[in-house]
C-alpha cells in the first residue's frame, strides 16, 4: 500500500485543513500556539477586530447540534473580520435526504472559503477536505469519536499558559476516553509537545487497553491515575453510557471516577485540573473542585476564541 | 465446436500437472491434453505460448448485486474476465432466494448469458429473517447448492440447530458466516487503528464466539457446514483444531483479508469498509498461512457492487463491500507468490478447492470442475504470468467500480493477466482476438 500525503499538509509541509493533531508536526502546533498568543490581546480591546479575514466567508457546518462549539467558532471569525454563515444541517439539507458531498458541492458554488465541520461520523471532515474545492479550507470542529483538533489546541494553550513548558509534566485524563474526540486530540497533541507521562484513567468500558498502542499509560484507579500529576483533564460523561451497559449508574460513577478535593489533593499542589465543558457537577467533578482555586475551566474558554482565530488565519494563509 | 489451445503450459492443482501441452475440446469438453489426435481439426485455435492453461475459477463468494434487475450481465461478463468460469451467489439478493421461483428464473437468466455457471445458495429462513425454514427441497431441486443466511443472523441458537437438524437430514450443506450479531455492531476491527480513529469496533470474539457455537451445533448435528469469511487468527486455529477433529466443515477467506490490514484504512477510506472487518498483520499472517496448509479450503473474490452513493459517505456510513471478480486470479497468484508456493498450489484454493467445498452439491460437474481431466468439462483459463497490471475502476466490468485495490490509492501491482476464458468449450472471454483455425494450422 501507498503512504499517502498527509491531507492536511501541501506539498510544502504547511496546514492546509485542520483535521487531526495527528501527524502534524510539533513546529505547526507551536506556531498555532504562538500565533493564538498574539490575538489574545486582541479579546482585550475595545474594538476586538483584526482584518485577516475581510472579504472571506465561513460557513459553519454542524452535521450534528453543539451550540457552544459554533458560537466559538463564530465569535473567532467575526474577531477575523470574516462574513460567517451558519449552518445548521442537522435540520436542513440531511434530513431532506441530500448527500453530505452534495451538500458540500452546494455551498462550494456558494464561494466559500473555510468549512468549519461538526458531524456524527468519525472521518466526514477528511471526505470533505478530499471533495471540496482547492482553494476551500476544512476545520474539524468535531468528528464522531475521532478528533476536536481546535479543543486539543486551546487545552495546550492552557497547559502552556499555566505550566509554561511540556516537559516535565505528568497529564492525568480521565473518564470516557473511549467516546472522546476531546480525549484522542489531546493525547496526540500532547505526545507531539513531548509530554513524557499521558495517563488514560477511567473504568474499562470507557478505557479499552488498545490505548496504551497511543502512548498512554492506562489507569483503572482513579487514586494512582491522579496521584503527582500535574494536570487532570476531566471528561464530560453522557447520559447514554448508562443506557449501553458500560456504567451501572452515574452516583457510582462519581464514587469510582469523580474528582473530588480528596483525590485532587493526591496531584502536584501546584496542579490544574481542565474540563471541555459543560460540566457535569456531581457526575464527574465535585462542585467545589470546578469552583475551586486550581480549576482553569473558564480561561480554558477564553483561549479557545484565540486558538481557533490563529488556526483560521494561518489556514487562510496557506494555499493548497 | 472445435478449439485447440496451443503452446501453453497446463497446470491442473487437482492431479499436480504442469507441463507444456496442447488442449483439445470438443463439444464442450475436453477431449485431449498432450497427444491431440491427428484427425482434430479445430475451428479455432489459441496461442497460449508464454500462457498458463488452467481450469476455470471457481468463486465461492460473489454477489451479483440484484436477483431482478440488468447487474447480471455486468457481474458475470466481470466473472468471465477474471477467468472464473462457476461462481456461488449467496443469497441475499433483492428479494432474497428463498424460493424456487426465483432461483429458476436467476439459473435461466445466467445460463442465457452463457459466460459462468452460477451456482446460488438458498435462504436458510424465510425473507433471511432467521426464524423459519425454508422448503430445502425445491430450492435444493431448483438448483441451490447449500443454505446460507448471508450477513444475517439466525434468530437464535434453537433455531439454527433445528435449521441445521433439517439440511442435514436431506444432506444440504449450511453456509454459514461466523459472526456474533450483538458483538457485529461495529465498523472496524477493534483494535489499536480503530481506538485511534474513533471508529466503534468488532472484537475478534464476534468471530469466535459464533465459531464455537456453529461447531459444537456440528458435533451435536453432524451438519455438513461451510465457513464463510474466516478473519481472525484464533479463528483460523478454532477451524484447524475442528478439522483435526474430524467435523464436516470446510472454510473460505476473502481476497481483501488475506492482503489487507486495518492499517489500511489510513484516512478513512471508505473502500476499506468491509465484512468481515480488515483485521491486524497477526491476523492477516494466520489467514495467509491456513489457507496455505489446507486449514481454508478455498480464497474468495467476496465480490460485492457497492455504488458511489453508497461508497462516497463517512467511513462508518458507507456500504460494506468491494469489488472483485476481476481481481481473483491475481490476488490469489500475488499471495502464492509472497508464499513461495508454485503456481499449481495458488491456483488449488481457486479451483479444486472450492469444488471439493461443494462436494456432491456439483452432481456429476463435480468431477470435472476446477480441474483438467480428458473428457471433462472445457471450463477452462488462459493467463499470463508474466503480465502485471494495476486496477483502474473505469477498466473494470463489474458495476462495483470501488475495491481497495485501486491503483489511484493503493499502488498494488497485480501480477497474472487473464487472456481467454471458456466455459463448456466456449469463449466466454477474450483479451485479444483468436485467429481463426485455418491460417494457423499450416
Amino acid at each position: 500500500m501507498l503512504a499517502r500525503r498527509n491531507p492536511q499538509l501541501n506539498a510544502h509541509g504547511e496546514l492546509i485543513h485542520l483535521l487531526s493533531i495527528e501527524g502534524l508536526p510539533r513546529a505547526i502546533l507551536t506556531q498555532i500556539l504562538d500565533t493564538a498568543g498574539t490575538f489574545l490581546s486582541v479579546n482585550d480591546r475595545d474594538v476586538k477586530k483584526v482584518p485577516l479575514l475581510r472579504g472571506k466567508s465561513v460557513f459553519n457546518l454542524f452535521f450534528e447540534n453543539s451550540t457552544r462549539t459554533r458560537t466559538t467558532f463564530e465569535i473567532a471569525a467575526k474577531r477575523l473580520s470574516a462574513d460567517v454563515i451558519n449552518l445548521d444541517i442537522a435540520k436542513s439539507s440531511a434530513s431532506k435526504g441530500e448527500s453530505l458531498l452534495d451538500t458540500i458541492a452546494n455551498l462550494s458554488a456558494m464561494h466559500a472559503d473555510m468549512f468549519v465541520v461538526r458531524h456524527s461520523e468519525s472521518g466526514a471532515p477528511y471526505l470533505i477536505a478530499r471533495h471540496c474545492a482547492p482553494h476551500v479550507h476544512v476545520v474539524n470542529a468535531g468528528d464522531g469519536r475521532h478528533a476536536h483538533p481546535t479543543q486539543g489546541l486551546l487545552d495546550m494553550y492552557t497547559i502552556r499558559h499555566f505550566k509554561k513548558s511540556f516537559h516535565n509534566l505528568t497529564v492525568a485524563i480521565v473518564g470516557d476516553i473511549v467516546h472522546s474526540r476531546v480525549a484522542r486530540s489531546d493525547i496526540h497533541a500532547l505526545t507531539t509537545l513531548g509530554v513524557p507521562e499521558i495517563r488514560a484513567v477511567g473504568p474499562k468500558t470507557l478505557v479499552p487497553g488498545d490505548l496504551r498502542e497511543m502512548g498512554v499509560r492506562v489507569c483503572h484507579d482513579m487514586r494512582e491515575g491522579v496521584k503527582d500529576a500535574d494536570v487532570v483533564i476531566m471528561l464530560r460523561l453522557q447520559n447514554e453510557r448508562m443506557s449501553g451497559a458500560m456504567l451501572p449508574s452515574a452516583g457510582e460513577y462519581f464514587k469510582s471516577y469523580g474528582l473530588t478535593e480528596d483525590v485532587l489533593a493526591l496531584a502536584r499542589p501546584d496542579a490544574i485540573v481542565m474540563h471541555p465543558g459543560p460540566i457535569n457537577r456531581g457526575v464527574e467533578i465535585d462542585s467545589h473542585v470546578a469552583d475551586g482555586s486550581h480549576s482553569v475551566i473558564l480561561p480554558q474558554v477564553t483561549f479557545g476564541i484565540a486558538v481557533r482565530m490563529a488556526v483560521m488565519s494561518i489556514l487562510a494563509g496557506n494555499d493548497a | 465446436m472445435k478449439i485447440l489451445i496451443r503452446n501453453g503450459r497446463v497446470v491442473d492443482p487437482a492431479s499436480g500437472r504442469d507441463e507444456a501441452a496442447d488442449v483439445a475440446i470438443a463439444a464442450g469438453r475436453i477431449v485431449a491434453i498432450g497427444q491431440v489426435p491427428a484427425d482434430f481439426t479445430p475451428e479455432r485455435t489459441i496461442d497460449a505460448d508464454g500462457c498458463v492453461v488452467a481450469p476455470g475459477l471457481v468463486d465461492l463468494a460473489a454477489r451479483l448485486k440484484e436477483a431482478g434487475a440488468g447487474a447480471l450481465e455486468s457481474e458475470l461478463a466481470a466473472a468471465a474476465a477474471g477467468g472464473v468460469t462457476s461462481l456461488v451467489c449467496p443469497p441475499d439478493t433483492d428479494p432474497p432466494l428463498d424460493e424456487p421461483g426465483l432461483v429458476d428464473m436467476l439459473k435461466f437468466r445466467a445460463r442465457k448469458l452463457s459466460r459462468c455457471r452460477l451456482f446460488p445458495l438458498g435462504a436458510l429462513t424465510q425473507r433471511l429473517a432467521g426464524v423459519e425454514l425454508t422448503e430445502m427441497i425445491d430450492l435444493t431441486e431448483a438448483g441451490c447448492v447449500g443454505f446460507s443466511q448471508a450477513e444475517r443472523p439466525v434468530k437464535d441458537n434453537l433455531t439454527l440447530m433445528r435449521a441445521m437438524q433439517y439440511a442435514s437430514t436431506h444432506g444440504y450443506a449450511v453456509w454459514l458466516r461466523p459472526q456474533d450479531a450483538s458483538l457485529s455492531g461495529g465498523v472496524a476491527a477493534s483494535g489499536a487503528v480503530a481506538t485511534r480513529l474513533g471508529l466503534s469496533g468488532v472484537p475478534v470474539a464476534a468471530e469466535t464466539i459464533a465459531l464455537n457455537t456453529i461447531l459444537e451445533l456440528v458435533r451435536q448435528t453432524g451438519t455438513r457446514v461451510h465457513l464463510c469469511r474466516l478473519s481472525s487468527a484464533a479463528g483460523v486455529e478454532l477451524v484447524r483444531r475442528a478439522k483435526a477433529e474430524g467435523l464436516p466443515v470446510t472454510a473460505d477467506v476473502s481476497i481483501n483479508s488475506l492482503h489487507l490490514t486495518d492499517v489500511d484504512i489510513g484516512y478513512f477510506n471508505s473502500d476499506m469498509r468491509l465484512t468481515p472487518p480488515l483485521r491486524q498483520g497477526k491476523d492477516r499472517d494466520a489467514l495467509r498461512a491456513g489457507l496455505a496448509d489446507g486449514t481454508i479450503d478455498a480464497l474468495v473474490s467476496d465480490h460485492t457492487p457497492v455504488g458511489d452513493d453508497d461508497k462516497m459517505l463517512p467511513f462508518g456510513e458507507a456500504v460494506p463491500g468491494a469489488t472483485g471478480l476481476e481481481l481473483l486470479l491475481s490476488l490469489a497468484l500475488k499471495w502464492g507468490d509472497e508464499s513461495k508456493l508454485s503456481v499449481a498450489q495458488a491456483l488449488a484454493r481457486v479451483t479444486s478447492g472450492p469444488v471439493r467445498v461443494l462436494g456432491e452439491a456439483l452432481g456429476s460437474l463435480g468431477q470435472s470442475a476446477g480441474r483438467l481431466v480428458e473428457g471433462g468439462v472445457a471450463d477452462i483459463c488462459v493467463f499470463d504470468p508474466e503480465a502485471q497490471w494495476q486496477v483502474t475502476p473505469e477498466a473494470l466490468r463489474s458495476h462495483g467500480k470501488h475495491t481497495p485495490f485501486d491503483a489511484a490509492s493503493s499502488g498494488t501491482r497485480m501480477p497474472g493477466r487473464v487472456r481467454h476464458t471458456l466455459v463448456a468449450g466456449t469463449l466466454a472471454y477474450s483479451a485479444e482476438p483468436v485467429r481463426s483455425a485455418g491460417a494457423n494450422i499450416a
